[in-house]
């Protein structure tokens, strides 16, 4: 047993080299699996509550001492859910917002980094330093001109005055101008010398490239549209505009806000779609994480 | 101009000998150059019109605007003919300082970021490091929970949380009550609710860091790791001199996101305790939303601005303090 334990920790062997190479096929220090696993469960823990109350009736919510695994499993909550506040619309509309919001951005920011990145012209680096310094504008400073603009526009009631503000985002700028630089320039040369457009080059020859950027642009931008709470609130002006956000804090400041299962229901509804796609598309998200912000 | 030459001309051996057999082979070249420099430039313009058009009508005017407004009293003025109100300097600035309820707001926001960012700075960290050195089996389990709270809807969590934190029935103060603790009432306890708040705060964003740094840790040359350990270099020492040191850009970074993100606070205050309860967990953005919803839209810009400066000015010492010393 001893015997046995000591080269899993890698303390008795001495050879360094054999070490490394055997500890990374085992446990690595067993002693931090339980405080790792107690702090995954507080990460998860409010996950487990939400998603055992929301299949639970009212009663047994509240129930002392409170049981994680459903006694009497109902879909009541999701049905009253989805009956009382209109549930369906706001999640089309939060489909509709977010993924226009997110094509938006693959496009405009993909040209605009292309050019920043690889293209000689005057200005380019004010356009650039203009558009980084935007970065650190707090969304409360435009937050009140943009909602005198959209009203002016007459843009409060409709959905475009949800998605018009966010098309194009300095930050989705920044990720596409970085990770197209590390791009080798012979590649754009020797298309170039071929004959090949400057347009072309883009789309034929960057854009292909680009796909791991993209990815990570488009879950990021994806999942920050469907997130997005303040700007939908202020800007929808009745019920057929709300997203998911919206619709729930409203449910949940309201007299109704005793009905825990309904609530815990509507954050089901909110958070399973973008756990999938993130879980989908993890190891896009993460890689394009790595290789665009370190540099 | 970096690059200009085409694959195949930089090469040339002998450059002085191909100048002098062709005397005029510059010019057509240098010609060729400025074209291709029209045409990218051209290509260049084309391909930033669209996100230049829309960043400026829905990002830099209303900036300019904003600006504007917060030098301006709009409070009697109507919202569609923008240009109808009188200058009154920094007036709404010095209002705002002297209006007890936003220097309160300030120091909440304050001690967010104060506390908030070492502590989610310094979990994301270590969380990180017990990911990718410490432990070799379900990794994945562990990333994936600990990032989970990262991509929810701040609303969707902070309902989740609200009905734990209840304080008679919620689970949280059930638990405590097994152990015999009477548990407070927590969001409705002026002592209890901004501590709440930043350590959900944490609770939530330490993830981002982690992800960070899990990625600069996996660009530590193994190496140069195992060079400091033949070396005599204990864990500790490995760690502080020779992984931190490279970490610097992912800590960077994160800090400074982070840090932007707190200075503007606004989502859990805005759906757990609309700023309460008494203004303890009044934040300065919370502040300046209430205006903006009592009209005072004058008001409510010269307090984006402070915060502005507010974020420039952390940034600036983020900068400072972290950047590489290269």
């Amino acid at each position: 047993m001893s015997t046995l334990s000591h080269p899993r920790t890698g303390h008795a062997n001495t050879d360094r080299g054999l070490r490394l190479r055997r500890t990374r096929q085992t446990w690595g220090h067993p002693w931090l699996y339980l405080p790792l696993t107690g702090v995954l469960l507080l990460m998860i823990a409010p996950f487990l509550w939400m998603l055992s109350g929301a299949f639970k009736p009212e009663a047994d919510i509240r129930q002392v001492p409170p049981v994680l695994i459903p006694t009497h499993p109902t879909l009541a909550n999701f049905r009253e859910l989805f009956g009382s506040l209109d549930f369906t619309s706001m999640f089309a509309n939060s489909v509709i917002v977010a993924l226009s919001v997110t094509a938006g951005n693959l496009i405009f920011c993909s040209m605009l980094g292309y050019a920043l990145a690889k293209l000689e012209f005057r200005g380019r680096r004010g356009v650039f330093m203009l558009v980084m310094a935007t970065l650190m504008v707090p969304g409360l400073v435009t937050f009140v001109p943009l909602y005198v603009l959209v009203a002016n526009m007459n843009l409060t009631g409709s959905l475009l005055g949800l998605i018009l503000p966010f098309l194009a985002t300095p930050f989705g700028v920044f990720l596409m101008r970085q990770f197209i630089s590390s791009l080798p320039d012979e590649l754009i040369d020797a298309a170039r010398v071929d004959g090949c457009s400057e347009l072309a080059i883009f789309w034929k020859i960057i854009l292909p490239l680009t796909k791991p950027a993209l990815a990570t642009l488009g879950i990021i931008t994806f999942l920050g549209s469907w997130n997005n709470f303040l700007w939908p609130l202020v800007v929808a002006q009745n019920e057929s505009q709300y997203t998911l956000p919206v619709g729930l804090a409203l449910a949940s400041s309201g007299q109704d806000f005793t009905r825990y299962g309904i609530l815990l229901a509507g954050s089901v509804v909110v958070l399973l779609p973008v756990t999938i796609v993130f879980l989908l598309f993890q190891r896009h998200f993460v890689a394009g994480i790595a290789t665009t912000g370190l540099k | 101009m970096p690059t200009s030459t085409l694959p195949g001309q930089g090469g040339t051996r002998d450059e002085s000998a191909s100048v002098g057999h062709q005397p005029a082979a510059g010019r057509p070249r240098l010609s060729l150059g400025r074209s291709a420099q029209g045409r990218q430039a051209r290509a260049a313009w084309t391909l930033a019109a669209p996100f230049l058009a829309l960043f400026l009508a829905f990002m830099l005017l209303p900036v300019v605007w904003s600006l504007l407004m917060s030098l301006t009293d709009t409070q009697s003025a109507d919202l569609r003919t923008p240009l109808n109100v009188s200058f009154t300097g920094f007036d709404n600035y010095v209002r705002l300082f002297q209006d007890e309820q936003f220097v309160h707001a300030l120091r909440n926001t304050a001690v967010f970021v104060v506390v908030g960012l070492p502590l989610t700075l310094a979990a994301g960290l270590a969380a990180a490091v017990a990911l990718d050195r410490g432990i070799r089996r379900f990794r994945a389990v562990f990333r994936v929970g600990f990032y989970l709270p990262v991509i929810t809807s701040i609303v969707a969590i902070a309902v989740v949380w609200k009905t734990l934190l209840e304080p008679r029935t919620g689970l949280v103060n059930t638990v405590l009550g097994w152990f015999g603790i009477d548990g407070p009432a927590w969001l409705a306890d002026t002592r209890f609710a901004l501590p709440v708040m930043i350590l959900m705060a944490v609770w939530r964003n330490l993830g981002t860091v982690m992800i960070i740094m899990l990625a600069g840790l996996q660009s530590v040359p193994q190496s140069l790791m195992e060079a400091a350990e033949l070396d005599g270099a204990g864990a500790w020492q490995r760690f502080w001199q020779v992984t931190f040191p490279l970490l610097r850009p992912a800590l960077l970074l994160t800090a400074v996101t982070t840090g932007i993100g707190y200075l503007q606070f606004f989502d859990e205050p805005f759906v757990m305790t609309q700023g309460g309860p008494l203004d303890s967990t009044l934040s300065a953005t919370m502040y300046a939303y209430q205006q903006f919803g009592n009209g005072n839209y004058d008001v409510a810009s010269a307090a984006g601005y402070v915060i502005f400066v507010l974020i420039v000015a952390l940034t600036v010492l983020q900068f400072r303090i972290l950047r590489d010393k290269d």
